[in-house]
């Protein structure tokens, strides 16, 4: 166990270094220059632009951008923005928290709400309540998720006045509801579905009808024989869905207002503030790989037949 | 077991947190989906604005865009500014003099402060100003001093500095300077009231980093703090003497993900102003804020500019271009396309700068027949062919189109818009003259004059002119202006180049800008200067 956790930690760092540099190659290929850019339609003095370049690193050839970026990534400096002149170390510690926090509450939304439903319409499975779910996820699945944002907007806030439009400058935990059921809403679908799917199976394994023939009660039966063995492909999908809820928030933190990690990605991507989108799209890397392992080791609780050398 | 009972306690959990919300929000909404202030964190007094985030560090000759430039028009104030019909007004400055257009005098209005309390001198002026232009501290707006005499040595075009002061700007006494320029210039004078030209206070030079962050000036409001991409907060300053004295007691320059937020919010009362409303409320805004949308026409202008290097616009006959100017149907197209927000051109420069003057020409205005005729006239477009060049991130891809259909339906010549993904690459193209045909100009006024509209854009050495424009003969009426011994009179022979400007067709102006912005209840009197941007200081909070 503890080996395979450290090979695993140590794959990281390959992953992680091919992350950066295809971010970092990319940022690089995409035209347009972020310094001539500052001064818009109005006079370009070529001088000035060629020694902010020069101040900023950025006349080097890319290998060695790179270089100097993994040198100071060691060092705990994930460079410089060019506009502001702000570490990009500040702008990441600004976002991450908004964004975890709201991540985090789609995240339970999706895991509770999602597996309950799930378990619901899977004990009868084809029956009214099976359909009904059925119906309801296929709609949240094929809703693109701005509709249902501006929906939501829409009723809740316009309408019924329980919320307001926006999420404020501080993005306090009341605020983050809506926006949070809007961005959990499509796995939430996808969790329904798959536990709703898996439950319905194994409610006709061998293991089902012997715990029933041994007379368990009905409330062990399905908490942790049927529930422990349905819950391994909901794991892997809650796995990477972890990732993609952090890093592809773009539409939802746009629509909300929330000035997380989703939102930051973008602006720095039109203002080809390459330092902080490598910065960003790297701890959402490191976030991917994180979870993957916790998902791989959580095979090994809810299958001990799963064993790692 | 242990997953069922938390379901059932989150699921319960969830209830609690929605009743909990819906006591929380409701009530103050009056029922048609709009409601007064209820702002969260906004202290009483104060208006709140949709600002974003500056690009850069708040210092005056570094910031050149609106959102950063709206920050510090309130925490600084140069020696004047200018009234809603560009007429100059003094603020800091007692007053600024000239014989001959070469040398000024300035004087400062006595018992000025920064807000730390150190007085603004002349020595504040000359120093900040030397600072700006300095090569070494690469600041973006330095070209606004090379009028200068010294400016060179300053900022030469290779290599380091020769000196560190302009041998222009001299102190004469505490409250009294004089700018000495290299040539000529009737309207200086105008060109102070650009930000730029703002004093410094010694706290400035000893950590230039930290100011930019939090910058003391001496405009009619206190910088307060800056929440990065989140708000800027400033309180009107008590001490302030200046016209333009706020009469609020304070702004916050919130940033918004999209318009579209913004908006909501205006609608919910979490959100005093507007600058611009999005494409999608457009249609509705005027219906949602009644007397309180805003919906004015502004010193700006949207032009297509040929190429006169492409192999389209070459040698190319004028008649051909205005040829395509009468070809294009902008009545229409603002009207529809463009839902109203622009008005359509008359002219090479907008009212609302002095100087703007009937052309008194059919150019401008839509005949398919004559557009026609003018292009064969002029011997066609060679391929009978052209392109558009625009930003596709900017909200122009639907009017190049129309502009576009326009032009092929009344003359018959092949028009095709071409998309460049983001402005950075439509900036390039231009820089690197590679736009086919003609690219999307657009231009607001720096300063209420027509010259800023012609010479900046038009002369063959001007570093804005991307089209490669070059005449001898408009060269000359532009150098006649300069000459002129009073604004009067450069103002008046810059009318006639703009005469001129109609026979040779550096461009095709298209339409003026608008701001269509609004406010909310809980605010009154907004307006919008030349800039289009809302005069902050005049809001009051609504009784």
């Amino acid at each position: 166990m503890g080996r395979y956790v450290a090979r695993r930690l140590l794959q990281m760092i390959p992953v992680f270094l091919g992350s950066t540099l295809l971010v970092f190659s990319m940022m690089y290929a995409l035209p347009g220059d972020p310094v001539r850019a500052l001064a818009g339609e109005q006079t370009v003095d070529p001088t000035q632009i060629a020694a902010m370049k020069k101040n900023l690193g950025l006349d080097l050839p890319l290998w060695h951008q790179y270089w100097n970026y993994l040198i100071g990534l060691f060092q705990g400096d994930f460079g410089t923005q060019i506009a502001s002149g702000r570490p990009v170390a500040d702008i990441i510690t600004e976002a991450f928290p908004i964004t975890v926090r709201l991540t985090l509450f789609a995240f339970t939304f999706t895991v509770l709400v999602g597996i309950s439903m799930g378990v619901f319409a899977g004990l009868k499975a084809d029956q009214l309540r099976d359909r009904g779910l059925l119906i309801l996820t296929l709609l949240l699945i094929s809703v693109p998720s701005f509709v249902l944002g501006f929906l939501g907007q829409y009723f809740f806030a316009f309408q019924l006045g329980w919320v307001d439009p926006n999420v404020s400058a501080e993005a306090n935990w009341d605020e983050l509801f809506l926006p949070a059921v809007v961005l959990g809403s499509l796995s939430l679908a996808y969790v329904a579905r798959l536990t709703r799917t898996s439950v319905a199976e194994n409610l006709r394994a061998d293991y089902m009808r012997t715990a029933v023939a041994k007379g368990l009660p009905r409330r062990r039966i399905i908490g942790v024989h049927l529930m422990r063995n349905s819950m391994i492909p909901v794991v892997t999908f809650l796995g990477t869905d972890l990732g993609a809820l952090l890093g592809g928030a773009v539409v939802t933190e746009g629509i909300f207002n929330v000035k997380g990690v989703g939102w930051n990605v973008f602006d720095a991507l039109k203002h080809r503030e390459g330092a902080t989108v490598v910065g960003i799209v790297t701890l959402i890397v490191v976030v991917y790989l994180v979870a993957s392992l916790l998902v791989d080791l959580l095979y090994a609780v809810l299958d001990p037949r799963i064993r790692y050398a | 077991m242990r997953g069922a009972k938390s379901a059932k306690w989150v699921v319960g959990a969830i209830v609690v947190a929605l009743a909990a919300t819906a006591c929380g929000g409701g009530g103050d909404d009056n029922g048609n989906g709009e409601a007064a202030s209820k702002e969260k964190g906004k202290p009483a007094g104060y208006v709140s604005i949709d600002v974003g985030e500056p690009q850069k560090p708040l210092i005056p000759a570094d910031t050149n865009e609106s959102l950063g430039s709206y920050v510090i028009q309130s925490v600084f104030t140069q020696l004047l500014d200018f009234d809603a019909q560009g007429k100059i007004v003094y603020t800091n400055a007692e007053s600024v003099n000239s014989t001959d257009s070469k040398t000024w005098t300035v004087k400062l209005k006595q018992g000025w402060k920064f807000h730390d309390g150190t007085p603004v001198t002349a020595e504040s002026y000359v120093k900040a100003w030397n600072w700006y232009a300095n090569i070494k501290n690469n600041q973006q707006n330095a070209f606004w001093f090379q009028d200068i005499a010294g400016y060179d040595d300053v900022h030469p075009e290779k290599g380091d500095p020769k000196s560190e002061e302009m041998k222009g700007l001299k102190v004469v006494d505490e409250t009294t300077f004089t700018i000495e320029l290299s040539a000529p210039v009737p309207y200086f004078e105008y060109k102070l009231g650009y930000a730029t030209f703002a004093p410094l206070p010694e706290v400035f030079y000893k950590d230039t980093k930290a100011f930019g962050q939090a910058p003391v000036g001496n405009g009619p409001y206190i910088f307060e703090k800056w929440d990065h991409k989140k708000l800027i907060q400033v309180k009107a300053n008590p001490d302030y003497q200046g016209p333009n004295k706020a009469k609020n007691k304070g702004v916050l320059f919130k940033n918004y993900a999209t318009v579209e937020a913004a908006y909501q919010d205006l609608l919910s009362g979490n959100l005093d102003m507007i600058r611009q409303v999005g494409p999608k409320d457009l249609p509705k805004y005027k219906q949602d804020l009644g007397d309180r949308a805003i919906d004015q026409p502004y010193a700006a202008i949207q032009s297509l500019v040929p190429t006169f290097y492409s192999k389209t616009f070459k040698d190319i006959d004028p008649k051909v271009i205005q040829g395509l100017s009468m070809a294009v149907d902008r009545d229409t197209i603002t009207k529809t396309v463009l839902n109203g927000t622009r008005k359509p051109a008359t002219s090479f420069t907008p009212p609302g700068v002095a100087g703007n003057q009937d052309l008194g020409t059919d150019v401008f205005s839509f005949d398919a027949a004559k557009a026609k005729a003018l292009v064969t006239e002029g011997g066609g477009v060679p391929g009978n062919k052209i392109w558009i060049q625009y930003n596709a991130d900017g909200g122009h891809k639907e009017w190049v189109t129309a502009v576009c259909e326009s032009i092929r339906n009344s003359t018959g010549v092949d028009c095709v818009p071409d998309a460049k993904p983001d402005f950075q690459t439509d900036l390039e193209a231009r820089d690197n003259d590679e736009v086919k045909s003609m690219y999307r100009g657009g231009w607001v006024a720096d300063y209420p004059l027509n010259v800023n509209f012609m010479r900046e854009l038009y002369g063959t050495t001007a570093e804005a002119n991307n089209g490669r424009f070059s005449d001898k003969e408009v060269d000359a009426a532009f150098k006649k202006g300069d000459n002129a011994a009073t604004l009067e009179e450069s103002i008046a022979a810059y009318q006639e180049a703009e005469k001129l400007l109609l026979t040779k067709m550096p461009a095709i102006p298209l339409w003026e800008y608008k701001t269509n912005g609004g406010y909310s209840k809980a605010v009154d009197n907004v307006t919008v200067d030349f800039h289009g941007d809302y005069n902050i200081t005049d809001v009051t909070v609504a009784k």
